[in-house]
């Protein structure tokens, strides 16, 4: 397991490493539009608070999982990694590096850092076979000298991706792979240019349950063998807590608590990673479920003040409405942001407030709407 | 459960496309559903599982074919109608009113440019044509309460809701006539784990509070045996293991229930690596022979290459059903598909790592 610094993560060794990354998206409402056509641009434009603030580290030899829920930022985060979409602020580190230039740099950046997308069913192109899609990132990098040499290439990727005899498969079409076929030709698409960095986001989502921890599996084998530095994006908690070896849970755009895999989900310091573990499926479970706060995620264009993730904590303080909290350790590389962990001096702690008993306390019953509050919400 | 049958499916057969390129998509599908019993019905993409349920209550489009079997509905009045028979009369009469539906997307099945009282009150008054218009404002305004919506919402279209939202009127509108058999199919795949999570609770008490009885189509395996009272698995169209949930889950009887557990990673414990099933689903257009299961099987023997076997009793207990030839005396049966019944045995080591409570936590998090 890597040593995850995760508080301010180690950029030093990382091989991709993201510093304060903020991606806000604007509203295109149409009163936006209207009044950016008659020249009358606010200032306050609403923008979608995506990504905040959001700081990785990818190490090699490593798995690192964003968990959270759909609309949490995650994909955002792999995007701006890939450099799919420019960040509106904050850096990325490669190699610890500050990542500069261009779009036309993206061809260098490309062969560090590859993608693996969720659905191969719209990844692949259902016209070409194998062998084209493979060869596409051999020709596009200039990284074979000859068509012999390209032919030998491809079936080594194939190899790797344990889709063999190459042969079996270098002619076939999309439709005539199954599910985990075409996302293993999606990895070795991605493994063609030899990257440090693989962000896979969602891999297996799409894929039947009994052939997800193949490709899990597969995943692993990479890590451990070649040594890459991965990013498996994923909102099945269970599954990061089987691939991963950091956990990083993300909530409305921002990181609410990182840690080793094992020590995140066993002993969650978050509300919200509590609230995650306690709703997912649990064959094991033996007590009725006690869901750890209600409601649903708040609007990204107009964020709660302070911590996100108040409007639905059953635990929930004075101060969490005023400050944003900033991660407070937690254990050993695990890292929190809440201010229940906030052991400081003037910590205020209101009576009662700390040995509140989640679940119990008032909330609304609106279940379905977006704006519950809990009772004594500031 | 109190052991009324209310909803018999026997031997259903149904074929996509007809003449000899037709494809089985389900082959002899025997199941029973209790008054008042969560019914899983579990199997990946392909296996059959949809088509089933809308065979059994004929709402299967073409190609699809119902070509065998039958699907006797009890009715509390004592009466017994074979739904594969019933003419279509009788049947639009019966929709809703005692059998309905849940489907995946409620941004599809919910009409996007009418309010949801609009849609909540239509079927009320197709069904109920002597209630007023009054009534059947109140009734809707009742309905959206009770799944937990506050009735300031009923003027509001779909797309002015959430996706838990959505599937929330989707199960009040399939409540609206108090329905013996709700079947749900993948109610809850497309929503977030959280929300999930609410409106699963929220059908067990509706469950309890009115006493029908659900069949839960879904792939996931790991959720069923928390919600559902017995677990019926599929594979390629047939069924081939019906159990308890409890029962299924520590005592599988059947190699791809076996192989369909360890492919979910538990939330506990240790972490060792996991295999999931070698190869994948068949393609029902070139079916293996024997048990279809049989090339991804570890357990195969010769005999599985060349019978098919049928869904029967094994050991000794009624409700515990498998198709697998190793359970019928065919070689020794494999110790990982001979575990004891769950009431007999307490596994070792089960449930030793709890998630702390927050009380707990929150001491270490000001210790610390």
């Amino acid at each position: 397991m890597s040593a995850p610094a995760v508080a301010a993560p180690d950029t030093t060794t990382a091989v991709l490493a993201a510093r304060d990354l903020t991606k806000h998206f604007a509203v295109h409402s149409s009163v936006a539009s209207a009044s950016r056509r008659l020249g009358r641009v606010s200032k306050s434009a609403p923008v979608v608070h995506a990504v905040d603030n959001v700081s990785l580290a990818l190490n090699a030899g490593a798995v690192t999982a964003v968990v959270g829920e759909s609309g949490s930022g995650k994909s955002t985060v792999a995007r701006m990694l890939a450099r799919l979409i420019p960040p509106t602020s904050g850096d990325l580190l490669l190699h610890g590096r500050p990542v500069r230039g261009s779009q036309r740099r993206q061809l260098e950046y490309a062969k560090t850092v590859q993608m693996v997308l969720q659905d191969p069913f719209a990844s692949l192109n259902p016209i070409h076979d194998v062998y084209y899609h493979l060869s596409r990132p051999f020709k596009v990098h200039g990284l074979a000298r000859s068509g012999a040499d390209l032919d030998e290439k491809i079936a080594a990727v194939l190899e790797r991706v344990a889709l063999s005899p190459a042969d079996a498969y270098l002619h076939k079409y999309p439709h005539e792979l199954s599910g985990g076929q075409r996302q293993r030709v999606a990895i070795a698409r991605a493994l063609a240019v030899e990257p440090r960095v693989l962000l896979a986001d969602e891999p297996v989502s799409m894929l039947d349950v009994s052939i997800r921890l193949g490709v899990l599996n597969l995943l692993a084998d990479l890590r451990d063998r070649e040594h890459l530095a991965i990013l498996y994006i994923t909102h099945d908690i269970a599954s990061a807590r089987y691939l991963a070896d950091t956990i990083v849970v993300m909530y409305a755009g921002q990181v609410v608590e990182s840690g080793p895999a094992v020590q995140v989900t066993d002993s969650p310091a978050h509300p919200y990673t509590q609230l995650l573990l306690s709703a997912a499926p649990d064959p094991e479970r033996d007590t009725p479920v006690t869901l750890r706060g209600a409601g649903a995620p708040p609007s990204a264009v107009a964020p709660p003040s302070g911590c996100r993730f108040r409007l639905r904590c059953p635990h929930a303080m004075a101060i969490c409405a005023e400050q944003v909290p900033p991660a407070f350790p937690a254990g050993d590389g695990h890292a929190s942001a809440c201010w229940l962990l906030d052991a400081g001096p003037q910590a205020p702690a209101p009576p009662g407030r700390r040995t509140a008993v989640p679940g119990s306390n008032g909330g609304s019953t609106d279940l379905g709407g977006g704006e519950v509050m809990s009772a004594d919400d500031a | 459960m109190n052991g009324d049958r209310i909803l018999e499916i026997r031997g259903l057969c149904v074929d996509y496309g007809q003449g000899p390129g037709a494809v089985h998509a389900v082959t002899d599908a025997s199941l029973t559903l209790h008054r008042g019993e969560v019914l899983g019905l579990a199997g990946e993409s392909g296996s059959g599982k949809s088509t089933l349920a809308l065979a059994a209550t004929r709402l299967l489009r073409a190609p699809g074919v119902i070509t065998g079997g039958s699907a006797h509905l009890y009715s509390e009045d004592g009466s017994v109608l074979d739904l594969l028979t019933a003419d279509y009369g009788v049947l639009r009469v019966l929709r809703w009113s005692q059998v309905s539906l849940v489907l995946q997307s409620a941004m599809n099945a919910l009409n996007p440019v009418m309010t949801i009282r609009t849609q909540l009150t239509d079927a009320l008054a197709a069904h109920e044509p002597q209630t007023s218009r009054q009534e059947r404002r109140a009734r809707a305004a009742e309905l959206l309460e009770m799944v937990g919506i506050s009735s300031g919402r009923l003027t509001s279209h779909p797309h002015e809701l959430s996706g838990g939202m959505r599937q929330r009127v989707m199960i009040a509108m399939a409540l609206a006539l108090r329905p013996q058999v709700v079947i749900m199919d993948e109610p809850t795949t497309a929503l977030d784990v959280v929300t999930q999570r609410e409106i699963l609770e929220e059908l067990k008490d509706l469950r309890d509070k009115f006493g029908f009885a659900i069949v839960f189509i879904t792939h996931d395996l790991s959720l069923l045996i928390e919600i559902a009272d017995s677990i019926a698995v599929m594979y390629a169209g047939r069924l081939v293991e019906r159990a308890p949930a409890n029962a299924l889950f520590r005592a599988p009887r059947h190699p791809y229930t076996l192989g369909l557990l360890s492919s979910f990673p538990p939330l506990h414990g240790p972490r060792r690596p996991m295999t999931g099933i070698p190869g994948s689903p068949p393609d029902l257009r070139l079916l293996p022979s024997g048990c279809v299961f049989h090339p991804r099987c570890r357990f195969a023997v010769d005999r599985c290459v060349t019978d098919a076997p049928l869904l029967e009793v094994v050991g000794g207990s009624a409700d515990r059903l498998a198709a697998c030839w190793r359970q019928r005396g065919d070689g020794p049966v494999p110790p990982e598909l001979a575990a004891a019944e769950p009431a007999a045995t307490v596994w070792a080591g089960e449930l030793t790592t709890k998630v702390p409570t927050p009380d707990e936590r929150v001491q270490q998090g000001s210790s610390a």
